[in-house]
């Protein structure tokens, strides 16, 4: 495809979500109380969007993922929250 | 438009969730092994999900004429009981010779702990016996990239497995080429937030081809779309591809994968 038609087909989609990241980082300030780990690690993922090249999605993935590597003891519950709480 | 949902947990759907898929062209449904939503108490329970998913279910979308096939397994999330997993698995071999079986599924890793991968390499040996397919389930979010890596070492440890008669469910970006590489093929799940999205799913395969790659719902008793196979199909036209190569993804790909197991026939091919 070319860019042309790239941003003819995501170019509204894709400033719908930015938009909507803003709006959360707001929320987020405006808000009182303690945040926890999910918007460090959410504020780190988000430099990887500035970045040159085409492996932001990847980067920001890793961002937000557990980067050990050995088996837990036990599990902690079944369900996951989106970023790592270290 | 013609394809193959290759992992819906029909179960949990209604029958107009047949009565759209078949309208939108699917041509055969297989359904993984699953958590229910909350742990079965007892290995027994499992053998009446057992013989669900391998009577009813297949009846129930034989009404819409719809081949409906399925995969075997106690599912990662109630591996944790080690006791009660080798109670399930031992029961597993009395319904693998029935007629819809296409192998062992989803297995693999949630929360990446030692019990869950104890009970990983008992499935991966019970598969190698009974020479069975296998479909792994990879964990959600944070946890998949960790255990997609150990998942991936269990399975190469296992002289016994061809990597190709082995599929890596809900791959993304940043685990997608581990597993091509490792002579794997690799599922995308597309679902509404917490896997990919259609225009993901499409870059992927722009990005590392569409040789061993194939597309599911995975649609359950969660937030998901029965429909999201044929709606990627539509965004692959939107952006170029041929009907033939939107075909050779969303149809020949999971035919040819699910055909290793002989079991896995079409109406129409006879
Ligand atoms: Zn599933």
């Amino acid at each position: 495809m070319t860019r042309q038609q790239v941003l003819d087909l995501y170019f509204m989609d894709a400033r719908c979500k930015l938009i909507e990241v803003a709006a959360f980082l707001d929320r987020v300030d405006r808000a009182t109380g303690e945040a926890d780990f999910r918007t460090v690690a959410f504020r780190d993922a988000l430099r990887h969007l500035a970045s040159e090249g085409t492996g932001r999605t990847a980067a920001v993935l890793r961002t937000l993922s557990d980067p050990t590597e050995q088996p837990v003891e036990r599990a902690p519950g079944k369900g996951a929250v989106g970023a790592w709480p270290g | 438009m013609r394809y193959i949902e290759p992992h819906g947990h029909m179960v949990s759907r209604t029958t107009d969730d047949y009565l759209d898929m078949v309208t939108a062209g699917c041509a055969a449904v297989c359904e993984p092994a699953f958590w229910a939503g909350f742990d079965r108490g007892s290995a027994s329970g499992f053998r009446d999900y057992f013989g669900q998913l391998t009577e009813h279910e297949p009846r129930r979308a034989a009404r819409y004429g719809l081949p409906h096939f399925c995969w075997l397994c106690i599912n990662p999330k109630e591996s944790e009981d080690t006791r009660l997993a080798e109670d399930v698995i031992a029961l597993i071999p009395e319904f693998l010779g029935r007629p819809t079986v296409l192998g062992i599924g989803e297995i693999g890793l949630n929360k990446n702990s030692r019990n869950e991968l104890r009970v990983l390499e008992m499935h991966v040996d019970l598969a190698a016996r009974h020479d069975q397919l296998i479909l792994v389930h990879t964990p959600h979010l944070e946890d998949k990239l960790k255990g997609t890596r150990l998942i991936l070492d269990v399975l190469r440890a296992d002289s016994r497995i061809r990597p190709e008669r082995v599929l890596i469910d809900h791959v993304e970006e940043h685990t997608v080429r581990m597993v091509l590489d490792h002579g794997h093929w690799g599922g995308m799940t597309l679902y509404p937030i917490s896997k990919c999205t259609p225009a993901r799913a499409v870059d992927i395969l722009d990005v590392y081809g569409s040789d061993r790659l194939w597309m599911n719902s995975a649609c359950d008793w969660g937030e998901s779309v029965p429909l999201a196979v044929p709606r990627t199909a539509l965004e692959m036209r939107r952006r170029g591809w041929s009907a033939a190569a939107v075909d050779r993804v969303v149809y020949q790909n999971p035919v040819r994968f699910l055909s290793q197991c002989p079991k896995f026939r079409l109406p129409e091919e006879g």
